[in-house]
């Protein structure tokens, strides 16, 4: 049994492995100074970087995290703290149906709805896009972690005469934090390599962001579309962003788990 | 002799478990009213309606009056947070807020309810870890975690968070049955001193310690109020079989 579940869980770590490995040794060469801070070049002329997809990519994750954070915890405290009846049990279903919802679908909707309005490629339709996509996870991250408070403690606060408002904040929130953030964090890395919602949503910019209203470079838009060229001086820079987004997410997630760490220290 | 609470046809149900029925009884004013009965029988959801938490429970629910002082919790209208901030209580598990310090476990229920002018909430943490008897064990940690402390601690400051918003009524829930003997007895001794100024109702299982620190026992038994009295009479001459069963240990 032991030597079973030893041997799965080895085969199950070989693909993580090979594409930490594969993405560093591909990627590693085409990381320089000029990789970060310079704009690409057009086909052809040698050099050039990505630093305008970076930058992008970090514009859009914000942007994302700022309309799905605030929207995303207090749906999960309603359904942790308020949620009771139907309404509730409503919201529960649709957040795990949008949580399954294909990203491409996200995009086309947002394009539909958000782009076709504005009439433009933009930075915000891009962020709304990937917001949708957290918003469920962020969500249920969140009432999950809220249902982890023992009730002793709920109701130890309830006896000193606090309302239920004041419970949820100052000690069902307070002990849930460290989880909330790691659900959130998490949420976010995972919305940072999303590719497809961006395609229809920010697009692409051969510049530096300007603005909201303007549409982005991201770095997932920037390895579809280096990747897919015939020049090797761009698949090169395509294994070069696709090292930076991997440190990114990997880097966000290590960062989760040391914040939900050091909240929970205490205990 | 100063009736505290008075207890008027009180029901109470989860979902359709009707587990209180029509229990009648006066409270004295600083005295120790113990309750005791078998696993079940309705004893901790009888001292959870006299604070009205009962209700907070999904599916719970309450019928009938409870007079404290003449006025009743159940009347329409009663914001049930005031009457919680009145009506102190302890858990049978230690619940210290696990996020908060020792101070700030005690100073948390006055920052709920608002300093009154002229006091100091150090003034009020200290005072009330005192009363609890814990300040001496304490009083160079404050501002360490409250979960670091041993069981026993942690029930004491627990008290200590109770007292320190100033309830009239201490209501505790089995609150020795996760202690050592020690500390049980510290927290006997503890009510002994308390009962000067608060009227105190406590759930127990154990009924030496009904016998040693109450003045009157309650005894229950699937949700009925079989018996009701003087402590030294219930367990010296009890009018009800089912009393002296229980007490002389033949069932529960």
């Amino acid at each position: 049994m032991l030597f079973l579940t030893v041997l799965a869980t080895g085969i199950a770590l070989v693909p993580l492995a090979s594409i930490l490995v594969y993405v560093t040794i591909k990627g590693l060469p085409a990381l320089n100074w000029e990789f970060f801070t310079q704009l690409p070049k057009a086909v052809g002329e040698p050099g050039g970087g990505l630093g305008n997809a970076i930058l992008g990519t970090i514009i859009l994750v914000l942007l994302a995290a700022g309309i799905a954070l605030p929207f995303g915890i207090l749906t999960g405290i309603y359904l942790a703290e308020f949620g009771k009846e139907r309404l509730a049990f409503i919201v529960r279903f649709l957040c795990d149906v949008l949580t399954g919802v294909p990203s491409i679908i996200v995009g086309i909707v947002v394009y539909s709805t958000v782009v076709l309005t504005m009439k433009r490629f933009s930075a915000l339709a891009g962020g709304i896009a990937l917001a949708i996509i957290m918003l469920p996870l962020v969500a249920r991250s969140t009432e999950e972690m809220l249902r982890l408070v023992p009730r002793s403690l709920r109701e130890a606060s309830l006896a000193l005469g606090a309302t239920q408002g004041r419970t949820i904040r100052s000690v069902v929130l307070r002990s849930a934090l460290g989880g909330i953030v790691t659900g959130a964090m998490l949420a976010t890395a995972r919305v940072a390599g999303e590719t497809a919602p961006l395609l229809f949503t920010a697009l692409n910019s051969r510049y530096w962001p300007t603005g909201l209203d303007e549409r982005i470079a991201s770095l997932p838009v920037y390895i579809f579309t280096y990747s897919t060229t015939p020049y090797e001086d761009l698949h090169r820079l395509a294994w070069g962003a696709a090292l930076v987004l991997v440190s990114m997410v990997l880097g966000t997630s290590i960062a989760a788990r040391i914040a939900a760490k050091k909240v929970n220290g205490g205990k | 002799m100063a009736v505290k609470i008075k207890v008027e046809n009180l029901n109470a149900w989860y979902g359709r478990n009707h587990v209180l029925k029509d229990i009648n009884l006066e409270i004295e004013a600083n005295k120790i009213t113990a309750v005791i009965g078998p696993s079940g029988c309705g004893k901790s959801t009888f001292i959870r309606c006299l604070n009205r938490l009962h209700e907070v429970v999904p599916g719970a629910r309450v019928r009938g009056h409870v007079w404290v002082d003449g006025q009743d919790l159940y009347a329409p209208g009663v914001d049930p947070t005031e009457v919680r901030h009145r009506i102190g209580m302890v858990f049978q598990k230690p619940n210290p807020f696990p996020t908060m310090s020792i101070f700030e476990n005690v100073a948390v229920g006055v920052r709920i309810h608002g300093l009154k002018p002229e006091t100091k909430l150090e003034d009020i943490v200290e005072r009330s870890l005192r009363m609890a008897a814990l300040w001496e064990e304490v009083s160079d940690r404050l501002y360490t975690s409250g979960a670091s402390l041993s069981g026993g601690q942690q029930q004491r400051l627990c008290i200590a968070r109770a007292l320190a918003v100033e309830p009239e009524i201490l209501l505790l829930d089995e609150p020795c049955a996760s202690l050592d003997p020690i500390s049980t007895l510290k927290i006997e001794d503890l009510l002994v001193e308390l009962k000067e100024n608060y009227t105190i109702v406590i759930v127990t299982h154990n009924m030496q310690q009904a016998a040693r620190v109450s003045d009157y026992t309650a005894f229950l038994i699937n949700g009925e109020l079989v018996e009701y009295g003087p402590t030294p009479e219930i367990f010296t001459r009890p009018r009800d079989k089912r009393t002296e069963d229980y007490i002389t240990g033949r069932f529960g």
